[in-house]
């Protein structure tokens, strides 16, 4: 059974139709790109996949289980975890308190317990800690724990939001843009870092990305949109040398 | 794992200066060096307090505008003086009555903070403050036409008079509508007071510091990224509302067992009242406690500071109030001040705690 499979996904906004007629398979352990010009629902796609928008027709299945329509909390609830195109952390939180947060599912204590500071509270807040910083070391951040996450600079934010994305412990990662506005510098060493999250965490990651370099670099398997409906499906090398995608991004 | 070592020093700090703060007024009542003008001003002090903090959950942590905090002041006051007038003879026990009194005051306002916070946090910023101003006012003037009595058959509620309430012969009518509650004893101490404001500051850092609290602030800077990493917006709103009502009613029920007459105008429970707790928060700082706590201190005994200064301050003292309270606004938040504070003053390095610059 494929991780995650979407038939037939469409959305309209108004007369606008966002995504129509989408289809997709990810194996686990895939690492999948979606490709496509500015304004081709690459990002309204995530937000369908994450329960902010509710598609008009069409299913998600994550690892068999529908999904459809459900709340964005529980979505993540069923495995899927998120990165934004626009960087949203928990801007006045520490960089640790910001991976937390992201555990908050994963480990538990009741409410009266931390305001009583009963010794469940010590232990599994000692637990955090340590899975915390162990995230945190994973990508280079564990120096900078005490910081404020607004203090931090942006290659590393992007990183963290992917750290605090791992720490719910999704079965499904999603990436939109990790490289926009990194240097070619930055960009290689984000395409190390998810090979290592891939290799490491055995995460199936779904990306959305401009960067040609990136994409054809790590993706295996490329979806190209182009308004709203796929243009293309297949092998990386393949798709980006076919004449459809070229037209589509250059123009005739 | 330094961090929460620093904040948990920083806490026991705070503690600590409510502490000192107990004892250099017991000395001074010892010593005779306190006017009862002073005195007097004690326990609304320690609920002031309490208010300012509690509020700061709301706004600081939870990052919404509330302006109905004094209307849950006034739900806490209202039930604590009713549970004391109605256990007058049944428990005697003043300690043990008053105690359960406050237990009373905070589940019912923790209860409206539920009821008002269920449709009204789905609302934001000036949405929220607009709907949250409402509830306030109709508390009060709700107060203000309850007839409410008790006799052997049990309870009576009244809009109309307390002739309505139709009350057999040893009746005892507790709010007369607009005339309020008379006759509750003054159980209210200084000592309870500073017991009070030390629990909420231990129950509200201890909330702030822990799982739950975590998932607030998260909620508070990022919305949309908080909902994506499976947090349940609603009920963590919601929690961190009704506490921080909560502990306002606890303030409301110290409040009223420190007065002879307990009723609702709009100086008390009304939207200045509100207004004032707000001042109190974003001069100590929008999020933090402690000096949420220290403003409501400072800004309760200015007014009568003052009176001691010379005819002319003596007179003007609301003016001088305003004065102080832009002068401190502006020396607190203005750029220019923030800049020439860092670079002249050495307490700026630690107001302002800049990241190590050499990041990468």
């Amino acid at each position: 059974m494929s991780l995650l499979e979407i038939k037939n996904l469409g959305i309209s906004f108004g007369g606008l139709r966002a995504v129509n007629n989408f289809n997709i398979t990810i194996e686990e352990g895939q690492l999948y790109g979606l490709i496509g010009p500015n304004g081709a629902g690459k990002t309204t796609l995530f937000n369908l996949l994450t329960g902010v928008y509710k598609p008009n027709e069409g299913s998600i299945l994550l690892d068999g289980k529908n999904i459809t329509g459900m709340k964005t909390t529980d979505v993540n609830k069923a495995g899927i975890a998120r990165t934004f195109q626009n960087i949203r952390l928990f801007k006045q939180m520490s960089v640790l308190d910001n991976v937390k947060a992201g555990l908050h599912n994963q480990y538990r204590y009741s409410t009266i317990a931390g305001i009583l500071r009963l010794p469940r509270y010590y232990k599994v807040e000692k637990q955090m800690n340590q899975r915390a910083f162990e995230l945190l070391k994973v990508f280079g951040l564990d120096k900078y724990s005490d910081f404020l996450a607004s203090n931090l600079p942006y290659g590393q934010q992007r990183k963290l939001e992917i750290a605090r994305a791992l720490a719910t412990n999704p079965k499904l990662l999603l990436l939109d843009e990790p490289a926009a506005g990194m240097n070619p510098n930055e960009t290689k060493e984000l395409m190390e870092t998810i090979q290592f999250v891939r290799k490491e965490f055995k995460m199936t990651i779904l990306l959305i990305e401009h960067d040609m370099k990136l994409v054809s670099g790590i993706c295996e398997e490329l979806t190209v949109l182009n308004f709203g409906e796929v243009l293309t499906q297949g092998k990386t090398t393949t798709v980006l040398n076919d004449p459809k995608v070229i037209t589509a991004y250059l123009g005739e | 794992m330094k961090k929460s070592k620093k904040t948990a020093i920083n806490n026991y700090v705070t503690y600590g200066i409510v502490l000192v703060f107990y004892g250099i007024v017991q000395i001074m009542i010892n010593g005779g060096n306190l006017s009862s003008l002073m005195q007097g001003l004690l326990i609304p002090l320690c609920a002031y307090t309490i208010l300012a903090v509690s509020l700061n959950l709301t706004v600081g942590i939870l990052g919404e505008l509330s302006l109905g905090h004094a209307g849950f002041m006034c739900v806490g006051a209202f039930t604590g003086a009713m549970f004391t007038q109605i256990t007058e003879t049944t428990i005697t026990n003043s300690v043990l009555r008053f105690f359960l009194a406050i237990l009373v005051g905070i589940f019912f306002a923790g209860l409206a903070g539920l009821v008002v916070g269920v449709p009204v946090l789905r609302l934001k910023g000036d949405y929220l403050a607009i709907v949250t101003l409402a509830f306030g006012e109709i508390i009060k003037n709700l107060v203000n036409v309850i007839y409410f009595g008790v006799d052997d058959k049990g309870l009576h509620v009244s809009l109309k008079s307390s002739v309505e309430l139709g009350m057999a012969a040893d009746g005892k009518v507790i709010i007369k509508g607009a005339q309020g509650i008379t006759g509750t004893p003054k159980d209210s101490t200084f000592f309870i007071g500073i017991l009070i404001l030390l629990v909420t500051l231990i129950v509200i850092n201890n909330l702030i510091n822990s799982r739950s609290g975590r998932a607030v602030m998260a909620i508070r800077d990022n919305r949309i990224a908080a909902e994506s990493i499976g947090l349940n917006i609603t009920q963590y709103k919601l929690l961190a509302f009704s506490i921080s009502a909560a502990f306002a009613g606890a303030a409301g029920v110290l409040y009223a067992h420190n007065l002879a007459t307990l009723t609702a105008t709009s100086k008390n429970f009304g939207y200045n009242m509100s207004i004032m707790i707000l001042v109190f928060v974003v001069l100590g700082g929008i999020g933090n406690i402690r000096g949420s706590m220290i403003a409501a201190v400072i800004l309760t005994l200015l007014p009568e500071l003052l009176r001691n200064v010379s005819p002319f301050v003596s007179d003007n003292r609301m003016l001088f109030y305003a004065i102080f309270l832009i002068g401190v606004m502006l020396f607190s938040q203005s750029p220019k001040a923030i800049d020439f504070r860092k670079r002249y003053l050495n307490f700026g390095k630690f107001l302002h705690k800049e990241p190590k610059k050499e990041v990468e």
